[in-house]
């Protein structure tokens, strides 16, 4: 398989495992380019994209803008904070108007869950979902999959436990349709408060106890207690979750075998994990960040291959 | 379909040597020469060249790489097939050396010009030459010519040419196929 089943990269729901694995392979290849002393190619050099970010992002947003600068595309930037959106302006009319300047392509992050199909369904260019509400972030699970890869081998047959705020995790969402694409066991494992109500029917493990959870894993994603989506408490205080649900190096040493610990940033040092468990040789969470970077090249050059020139 | 031997795997040999003697000629021991075999199908070539100098020629610390090119054509979303990329192995340093560009069929020359573009993120070399087992006359769209040459060849645009190594296809021969 050449090419992407999809026009679009809305969700990991959306994609076929071929999909997954033509990603990366051709990651791979732009992980060997981003290591060259010119770490650019010239390949997207008439395509334009627009970087739409109605939610605040740092690490995301610099990974797709670099992604697009190495492949040589013109690059625009709008952040909902600046814009005409404060003044009443709707999202199919913001859209529309950044394409009217002849843009090729949309990264979108959004507040609410489902914007990007919606406005897939609305606009005539290329959509990348950067994350929307509590929902998917499809790039982010295809780097955290990409990177399991890259240090165990392969994702298949692997035992996953994603950790800590699964309810407002937008990460845990698409990370389980790519690690079940991929044929990973996973488990989730948090406070029965920050477990959505349907995870059963997601076909994943449910874990309370964070002993048994890592005793059981090859791989422990912590996921970041989101305090910005929670309209009310959902732990009595920040101390007792740490005390629950942290990771801290003594609780690893005390495992049966080495795991590999992953984050997707921003951590809390301190609450999910301690300073001294994200700077260990354990921790693969600067090679995330790095993969991003190559992943986020390889989903914009496939899709660009589908625009009709 | 078509096909006719351009060269057996006797005249390929006889070809891939002459081709290593003239690499010796002007390049010496090589310690200022590196070898870069051009994906997909100039690797072949490259490795039957490199292990020639070595074994036959006792070229000692040859330095081989492969570049693939894929992301600087400048037939991006231009064709029906999206293209596919390859691996690039280079891990010596480029910069100041005398680079030979190996290539199986020198057609067009939109390849060598991507090469020309690629092989700048490693650096800048002192000098670049390009070496070609099949050189199609008369069809180039760039002003590019191969330095050293194993045969040229008069073919029209609905012919192909197609190189067969025993490490892939099982048989050492060039055929010209007309489809």
């Amino acid at each position: 398989m050449s090419e992407l089943s999809v026009n679009h990269l809305l969700g990991i729901k959306y994609l076929k495992k071929q999909d997954i694995q033509l990603i990366f392979e051709t990651a791979d290849h732009f992980k060997e380019v981003i290591n060259r002393p010119i770490k650019k190619v010239p390949s997207l050099r008439d395509i334009t994209i627009a970087n739409l970010f109605f939610e605040n992002s740092t690490r995301t947003k610099l990974s797709f803008e670099l992604a697009e600068k190495r492949l040589s595309a013109d690059v625009i930037n709008f952040s909902a904070s600046q814009s005409s959106t404060k003044k009443g302006e709707t999202l199919i009319d913001t859209v529309n108007n950044i394409l009217s300047m002849k843009v090729d392509m949309v990264v979108m992050r959004h507040p609410n869950p489902g914007a990007s199909v919606f406005l897939s369904q609305h606009v005539n260019s290329s959509i990348i979902n950067a994350g929307d509400g509590a929902h998917e972030h499809p790039t982010q699970a295809l780097l955290d999959s990409y990177s399991i890869r890259e240090r165990l081998g392969e994702v298949k047959g692997k035992k996953v436990v994603i950790v800590g705020d699964i309810l407002h995790s937008r990460v845990a969402l698409s990370n389980i349709y790519a690690l079940q694409l991929q044929g990973a066991q996973i488990m989730v494992c948090g406070p029965k408060t920050l477990l959505p109500k349907y995870i059963d029917t997601l076909g994943v493990q449910v874990e309370t106890n964070l002993r048994k959870a890592l005793n059981w894993c090859d791989v422990a994603n912590m996921l970041r207690v989101q305090n910005e989506r929670m309209d009310m408490s959902y732990f009595p205080s920040t101390r007792e979750y740490t005390q629950q649900y942290g990771v801290d190096k003594q609780l690893l040493n005390s495992l049966d075998k080495p795991i590999t610990i992953m984050h997707p940033g921003p951590i809390n040092r301190g609450v999910e994990i301690t300073s001294d468990v994200a700077d260990s040789d354990q921790a693969i969470i600067l090679d995330q960040v790095q993969n991003g970077v190559a992943v986020r090249m390889a989903v914009i050059y496939l899709l660009a291959a589908k625009i009709k020139h | 379909m078509s096909q006719k031997v351009l060269l057996n795997a006797k005249e390929l040999n006889i070809i891939l040597h002459r081709l290593a003697c003239q690499l010796i000629e002007n390049h010496n021991d090589f310690s200022e020469t590196v070898l870069i075999g051009l994906q997909p199908r100039g690797t072949f070539l490259a490795d039957r060249l490199a292990k020639l100098l070595q074994t036959n020629y006792k070229i000692k610390n040859l330095k081989l790489g492969y570049l693939d090119i894929t992301f600087f054509r400048d037939d991006f979303r231009r064709g029906e097939k999206i293209l596919e990329a390859n691996s690039t192995v280079i891990d010596f340093v480029v910069e100041n050396k005398n680079i030979v560009f190996i290539d199986d069929v020198l057609f067009t020359g939109r390849s060598i010009r991507a090469a020309l573009t690629a092989i700048q993120s490693f650096g800048r070399p002192n000098e670049i030459e390009l070496l070609t087992l099949i050189d199609r006359r008369f069809s180039r769209h760039l002003p590019i010519q191969p330095n050293y040459r194993g045969r040229q060849v008069d073919a029209i645009n609905e012919e192909k040419v197609k190189v067969n190594w025993v490490e892939n296809e099982g048989e050492d021969v060039v055929y010209l196929i007309n489809s």
